[in-house]
């Protein structure tokens, strides 16, 4: 009898979970329509990014300036034991643009932005005004969800550039101004250990993997969620703790395809 | 503008029926063959207990929601086997005023007003204006267009809403409980206007409501849910019943003949279920 309800179990949670995937799709499919036809929602866009962008401005910057000033005090002490501290820049560099930028800038955005598209969107749910729309003749789809998706997917690889910026002051801050290091060489080893297709394009790259797959996550489970206060709730935390193990998933997965 | 020429004439096609509708919403039964209409050019109130279904029952004209079985007609056409896409078309023909009024509450009161006609019609800026304003006015919320919804009162809240329903001037429209939370004067400013609408533009009006003075006022029909089906008559119709679930529905309200001030046809309850 247990044996049986357990096989039950697993049954429904494996059926829910290939419908789930099939909705997502679908809901993904339904964004990408919306925002390839006509009408396009280019003030809502805007909007959607000037909203997401603001909203994570603040950590973004404080978290990049820590991170670098700690990878620079961290790259210090461990370099100079090979004699190698001259290498802080290019060690910095190559760390913070291929791996550490973009993942903690879309855990840092997950937290700050995603998580409030998707209570938002939940609370329209709870309000009622995702029905008003509908009754309109107004697809929310068209008119909410995907300005926002939009908004999400190009505000990540800004972000993740800023946050870049600021780690590379913050390490050199640590490095030059507090640990002696020369400014020129720091910089120099910095600039000579990236190149373009290496690094840039893969930090670029991993950034946009991550926005789609913030953007579809919050607005999914806000779109999806039950209409009550507990329903915004969970798709809050739901978009975290689901974003999260998802970028760092799919990082270590590019990481192994692509050699980077 | 490329707004719809919609005549008086051509709203004379515009009933709504329901003919053996059934609805099972998580383990309750809502609807168990529900038939009834509701005639064009006239007020109809759907009165009922909590939980009898009325607002439910203006998700299904809409078409927020699909019945399990049975038939929906909206203007002769069905529409419980309609995609979304067609459903939008109908419903571009339907103003519904939420129960919480459904503002967008990232927008202010007059672009919440205005976005029917900035989705659906080509008119100007200048002309959306215009038209927003005196819709405003109409409903007495003058200089509140700049307002958010979260600086709105309860009624003025539901006025705007009201606004935003009729600023395209359907053939439909569907309120779902425009008096509940207000003051008695916010109660009889919304009833008026609403009867106002109905008069002037000679539009099916469906209202659900508890509050049973306004409803007696101003119902040309009424349709009282019982047990997941519908019985319909005229308000006179409702008072003269000796059916003791609405003679209990109505004497728990306090409500009776004294209710209405206004005379009303007299006739016997059709308790065929079926608002002819």
């Amino acid at each position: 009898m247990n044996q049986s309800t357990a096989i039950h179990a697993l049954g429904h949670r494996s059926v829910d979970f290939v419908t789930n995937l099939g909705q997502i799709a679908r809901f993904t499919l339904q964004i990408v329509r919306a925002l390839l036809m006509p009408r396009y929602r280019v003030r809502r866009t805007i909007d959607a990014v000037f909203d997401s962008g603001v909203l994570s401005l603040a950590i973004i910057c404080l978290s990049g300036i820590t991170v670098g000033a700690v990878l620079g005090l961290q790259g210090f002490y461990n370099l100079s034991r090979f004699g190698a501290e001259g290498s802080l820049g290019a060690v910095v560099g190559i760390s913070l643009v291929r791996e550490l930028g973009p993942v903690l800038t879309a855990l840092l955005f997950t937290g700050r932005a995603a998580s409030a598209v998707a209570a938002e969107i939940a609370s329209m749910v709870t309000t009622g005004q995702l029905d008003g729309l509908r009754m309109m003749s107004v697809d929310p789809i068209d008119f909410i969800v995907s300005p926002k998706a939009l908004g999400m997917l190009l505000v990540l690889p800004l972000l993740n550039a800023l946050f870049i910026s600021f780690a590379f002051f913050g390490a050199y801050l640590v490095g030059v101004s507090y640990l002696g290091l020369d400014g020129g060489q720091f910089l120099t080893t910095l600039e000579s250990s990236m190149t373009f297709e290496n690094d840039i394009a893969v930090s670029l790259l991993k950034s946009f993997v991550f926005g789609v797959l913030v953007s579809i996550i919050a607005t999914y489970r806000g779109y999806t969620s039950l209409p009550t206060a507990e329903g915004v709730s969970a798709a809050t935390t739901g978009t975290v703790v689901v974003a999260s193990t998802a970028i760092l998933l799919t990082d270590y997965a590019i990481t192994a395809l692509w050699g980077v | 503008m490329v707004r719809l020429d919609r005549t008086l004439e051509t709203r004379g096609d515009f009933r709504i029926a329901f003919d053996g509708v059934r609805l099972t919403l998580g383990n309750q039964q809502v609807f168990r063959g529900l038939s009834c209409g509701f005639n064009p050019g006239q007020i109809t109130v759907v009165l009922g207990g909590s939980g009898s279904g009325k607002s439910t029952l203006l998700r299904l004209v809409g078409g927020l929601l699909r019945p399990d079985a049975g038939s929906i007609r909206v203007a002769g056409q069905e529409i419980t086997r309609l995609s979304e896409r067609e459903l939008f078309r109908i419903r571009q023909r339907i103003g519904m005023l939420f129960q919480g009024g459904a503002l967008l509450d990232s927008m202010t009161v007059f672009d919440n007003v205005a976005l029917p006609l900035r989705e659906h019609t080509l008119l100007s800026e200048e002309d959306i204006g215009a038209e927003v304003e005196r819709r405003l006015i109409a409903v007495g919320l003058p200089e509140t267009g700049d307002l958010y919804p979260r600086h709105l009162s309860g009624g003025m809240n539901r006025r705007a809403a009201l606004a935003r329903a009729v600023v395209t001037d359907p053939d439909i429209v569907l309120c779902d409980e425009p008096f509940s939370g207000l003051d008695p004067i916010n109660v009889r400013r919304i009833e008026n206007l609403l009867v106002e609408i109905n008069r002037r533009l000679h539009l099916t009006m469906v209202v659900t409501s508890h509050h049973l003075a306004s409803c007696m006022r101003m119902a040309d029909r009424i349709v009282f849910l019982v047990d997941g089906r519908a019985v319909s008559g005229t308000p006179q119709d409702l008072l003269n019943s000796d059916d003791e679930r609405i003679v209990e529905f109505l004497a728990a309200d306090g409500g009776g003949p004294a209710a209405s001030q206004d005379p009303v046809p007299s006739g016997r309850l059709d308790l065929a279920g079926d608002a002819s």
